[in-house]
């Protein structure tokens, strides 16, 4: 029998002295869903700054020798680009969710540390908002998002946009620190009764996963904007190869954090289609061990592979080799999850919404990005297509095809729990259908550009066979991502407004986030149900079939 | 002419990186076929039909698991053994031997010389097709990338890390190719020409570098030389058989011979000249040449002597 008392004794319990009405409530807020959803907002509206500056560079782009750009304003909107989509997009969309959901999906009231939670957001805005000051101090930093030395030093970067960059970006790099110790310490040590770290729902444990990535790959790069910082205001020369430093030690050192970063976003976006694909599938997730497993592989694994962003530097074969064989590795990981991923929709009963559209979507786009990668780490094919548009479509199907299509899946998910409300489904159908459509036409044909032999990060280019045409595909297929997403701004807005009641579990899912309201109280949980498997919900609604009575719980 | 595509070689080194590439396409092809196959017989097959009842609650197989692993592993051990060959023969080892060609990469043109014939040249730099000639590239300012792709393999030129590879072309042609590492401003037309040539005219292409064009006898050639002393030209741009001996710019010895212009830019003519010195700014803004605000007669002059420099 449940030892679990069946009424909480309020007595004893301290009411949080917070209002909750008012726009200032949501300034002073610690409350962790508030929290979660003022992370998504800031996202959001970086996603739509990225999004712009994606839009002004390809029609910069459309036609070759445009002089709607001038070179300067084209190299600022491809630095602040992809430093935005990373750092003030993908990051905080995902740590945004995971603040909202895992205390939630643990059965816990709040994270671990709310008035540090509370922090690290503001850290978060301040940081983007140093970063986007540049534009009115002189000129955004222009020398891409990973700031190759010495390009960004000072002999040849003299106007103030890389120190904005680098400040910019230590301040929301500390916020990255603290909220990683929030969200590990939070599942370490508040779960429900009964939830062991083995029966973590999987978004929950790539999320602890990625965290932990986090705390070891940020601080390699906070101290390298600071060493680029005394280079540039102190006279330093860690970098300056005129001056006896090394060009090539700010590439080691970047990208000992940079690939992680990488798998630090995508991580928490296999979580969510890890928890979307089973509920909508009527299946348990198949091979939750190895989905778990595999994620602390590709955890680990990606510490040791980030010299594969420097094949074409010239470290030697030896070091070549080294890196091919851990980059060829880190696949296997990720096509086992992809493989379980399949199999738990192989004999299901799967109900298309548009979140598990989504999922499907992801599958296709992310295995695309995925084989693209595994040929860039067969090293002499990436000694011909790095550093061309070969790889800008890689990274686009990988980040967009992966990061933001998983994201999706788990907004249409999810959306009911936070709001209350169901998103339009007819309006998810024109969203999930331009998006697919949107994504392959702007990316699809960039592979064929860098096998033609156009190079990345280049305001303009030569009228050569095909270059005009497939650049052309590729801004029509940026507009029609821009339109998708418009239409997945009306919808966010027409469903908070008048969107059907979601109800406590309108998925019929089985994770302790749905045994609440939607949306929850501010202390989550009346009561958090007995937890002794996997899926607590599935247990409560199948007395006679509860996961705990199979092997597997 | 061809496409410049990695997948159309035309060296021994591009070729082999060609033949990976193709092993690997197909097998990645493969991948992708089976696995999205797989989704959308799933998404077919599998979906939800009305009063469908509960699927079985299957939780997972350690054998399929397994089964499943082991085939993408042995593929990546044969791609593995395939990389190591294509590197080999795409990129051998350069051992002790001192360099054919120097290229210095500069923010944004490629100057080039040939140590043992005494030639610089610079953005269009030729080889003969009976031998491979091993490169030393570094830089004189900030990271930069040599890229022909028919011919071979990119590399980095790092400055205070000089790095080292192999030119040759198996057919005499003009390969096209490209600065492939973001190096500011005008990355975009940090073009490279390479023209292969059968071994004697390469020959007699670089015996001709080797002459030293005469100063203009006279008239506008000869006015437009002492501009370009005049106008401190010789600060950046050497001229061999003249004062001008700085590298700061390219050298323009043997301008006129070239088939582009400002590391191709534009082709290589006397309007296109007149243009540029009118105002590079206009033509590659950012480039490190200034405006000189020279007049249009000024102008004339000093192409009608740059283009005696052949």
């Amino acid at each position: 029998m449940s030892d679990i008392p069946l009424v909480p004794e309020t007595a004893g319990l301290m009411a949080v002295p917070e209002s909750h009405a008012g726009a200032l409530s949501w300034v002073a807020t610690v409350d962790h869903k508030r929290i979660g959803i003022l992370y998504l907002i800031v996202a959001f509206f970086f996603f739509g700054v990225g999004g712009l500056e994606a839009l002004l560079m390809r029609i910069q782009l459309a036609r070759p020798n445009l002089h709607f750009l001038s070179p300067g304003a084209f190299d600022q909107l491809f630095t602040m680009h992809g430093t935005t989509m990373i750092f003030f997009f993908a990051m905080p969309v995902l740590t945004g969710a995971a603040n909202y959901l895992v205390p939630l999906m643990i059965g816990s009231r709040d994270v671990a540390f709310p008035r540090l939670n509370a922090m690290t957001l503001w850290l978060l805005v301040f940081g983007g908002l140093l970063l986007y000051f540049s534009f009115l101090a002189g000129g955004a930093p222009d020398v891409g998002w990973f700031s190759y030395a010495p390009l960004s030093e000072k002999p040849f970067s003299t106007n103030l946009g890389v120190d904005y960059y680098a400040i910019g970006l230590l301040v929301a790099g500390i916020g990255s620190v603290l909220a990683a110790i929030n969200l590990v310490v939070t599942i370490l040590n508040l779960r429900a009764p009964g939830l062991s770290i083995r029966r973590l729902p999987l978004f929950v444990w790539m999320v602890m996963v990625t965290q932990i990535m986090i705390l070891l790959a940020l601080p390699a790069l906070n101290v390298s904007l600071c060493m680029l910082l005394i280079d540039r205001l102190m006279h330093g020369h860690f970098f300056v190869p005129m001056a006896g430093g090394s060009a090539l030690l700010w590439q080691h050192f970047f990208w000992s954090f940079g690939h992680p970063e990488v798998y630090i976003v995508i991580l928490p976006a296999f979580g969510m289609i890890s928890e979307v694909i089973p509920v909508f599938s009527r299946k348990p997730i198949y091979g939750y061990e190895f989905v778990a497993a595999s994620t602390v592989a590709i955890g680990v694994l990606s510490f040791g592979v980030w010299a594969h962003h420097m094949f074409a530097v010239g470290l030697g074969h030896s070091f070549d080799i080294m890196f091919a064989i851990g980059s060829m590795l880190i696949a296997i990981p990720t096509g086992v999850k992809i493989f379980n991923w399949i199999a738990t929709m192989w004999q299901g009963s799967i109900r298309f919404t548009t979140s598990m559209l989504f999922a499907v979507g992801f599958l296709l786009m992310f295995t695309i990005g995925g084989l693209s990668g595994v040929s860039l780490a067969i090293f002499p094919v990436d000694w011909q297509v790095t550093d061309t548009y070969y790889l800008v479509a890689h990274l686009h199907y990988v980040l967009f095809g992966g990061t933001v299509m998983a994201f999706f899946a788990g907004l249409y998910y999810w959306f009911p729990k936070v709001s209350g409300r169901m998103l339009s489904e007819r309006l998810g159908q024109w969203h999930f259908w331009l998006t697919l459509v949107g994504m392959n036409m702007t990316f699809l044909d960039q592979h064929i550009l860098g096998l033609l032999g156009m190079p990345r990060r280049v305001y303009t280019y030569p009228n050569l066979p095909d270059w005009a045409t497939l650049n052309m595909i590729s801004t029509i297929g940026a507009f029609v991502l821009a339109v998708a997403m418009l239409i997945l701004l009306w919808n966010v807005a027409v469903s908070l407004r008048s969107g059907e009641p979601a109800g406590d579990n309108p998925w019929g899912a089985w994770t302790l986030e749905w045994a609440t309201t939607s949306p929850p109280p501010p202390h989550n949980f009346e009561l958090v149900p007995p937890v002794r498997s996997r899926r607590p919900l599935w247990d409560l609604q199948h007395p006679e079939d509860p996961d705990w009575k199979r092997e597997h719980h | 002419m061809q496409p410049s595509s990695p997948l159309n070689p035309d060296s021994p080194q591009a070729q082999a990186i060609a033949h990976l590439f193709v092993i690997v396409l197909i097998a990645l092809a493969v991948i992708f076929v089976v696995v999205a196959s797989l989704v959308l017989i799933a998404s077919f097959r599998y979906r939800q039909r009305p009063g469908a009842a509960l699927p079985r609650q299957n939780f997972g197989s350690t054998k399929v698991e397994i089964a499943w692993t082991i085939p993408p592993i042995l593929l990546l051990v044969f791609l593995f053994v395939v990389t190591v060959q294509a590197m080999r023969r795409s990129d051998p080892w350069p051992g002790n031997r001192a360099p054919d060609l120097v290229i210095t990469a500069h923010q944004w043109w490629w100057e080039a010389q040939y140590p043992a014939a005494n030639v610089v040249v610079a953005n269009e730099i030729h080889i003969p097709t009976d031998r491979a000639m091993l490169v030393r590239l570094q830089s004189a300012d900030v990271i930069h990338d040599w890229w022909v792709p028919q011919l071979g393999r990119k590399m980095d030129a790092v400055p205070g890390h000089p790095n080292h590879f192999w030119i040759e072309a198996d057919v005499p042609g003009t390969f096209l190719g490209t600065c492939a590492e973001y190096c500011g401003l005008e990355h975009a037309w940090m073009r490279i020409e390479v023209v292969a040539q059968p071994p004697a005219e390469f020959q007699s292409w670089l015996a001709a570098q080797q002459v030293i064009p005469p100063p203009p006898a006279g008239g506008d050639a000869a006015a437009g030389a002492k501009l370009f002393d005049q106008f401190t030209c010789i600060n950046c741009h050497a001229i061999a058989g003249t004062p001008a001996r700085a590298a700061i710019g390219p050298d323009l010895t043997h301008f006129a011979s070239r088939e582009t212009l400002a590391s191709g830019r534009m082709p290589n003519t006397p309007e296109n000249l007149a243009r540029w010195l009118t105002d590079p700014q206009t033509i590659k803004p950012g480039v490190n040449m200034p405006d000189f605000h020279l007049t249009a007669e000024q102008v004339r002059l000093l192409v009608a002597y740059l283009e005696t420099r052949r």
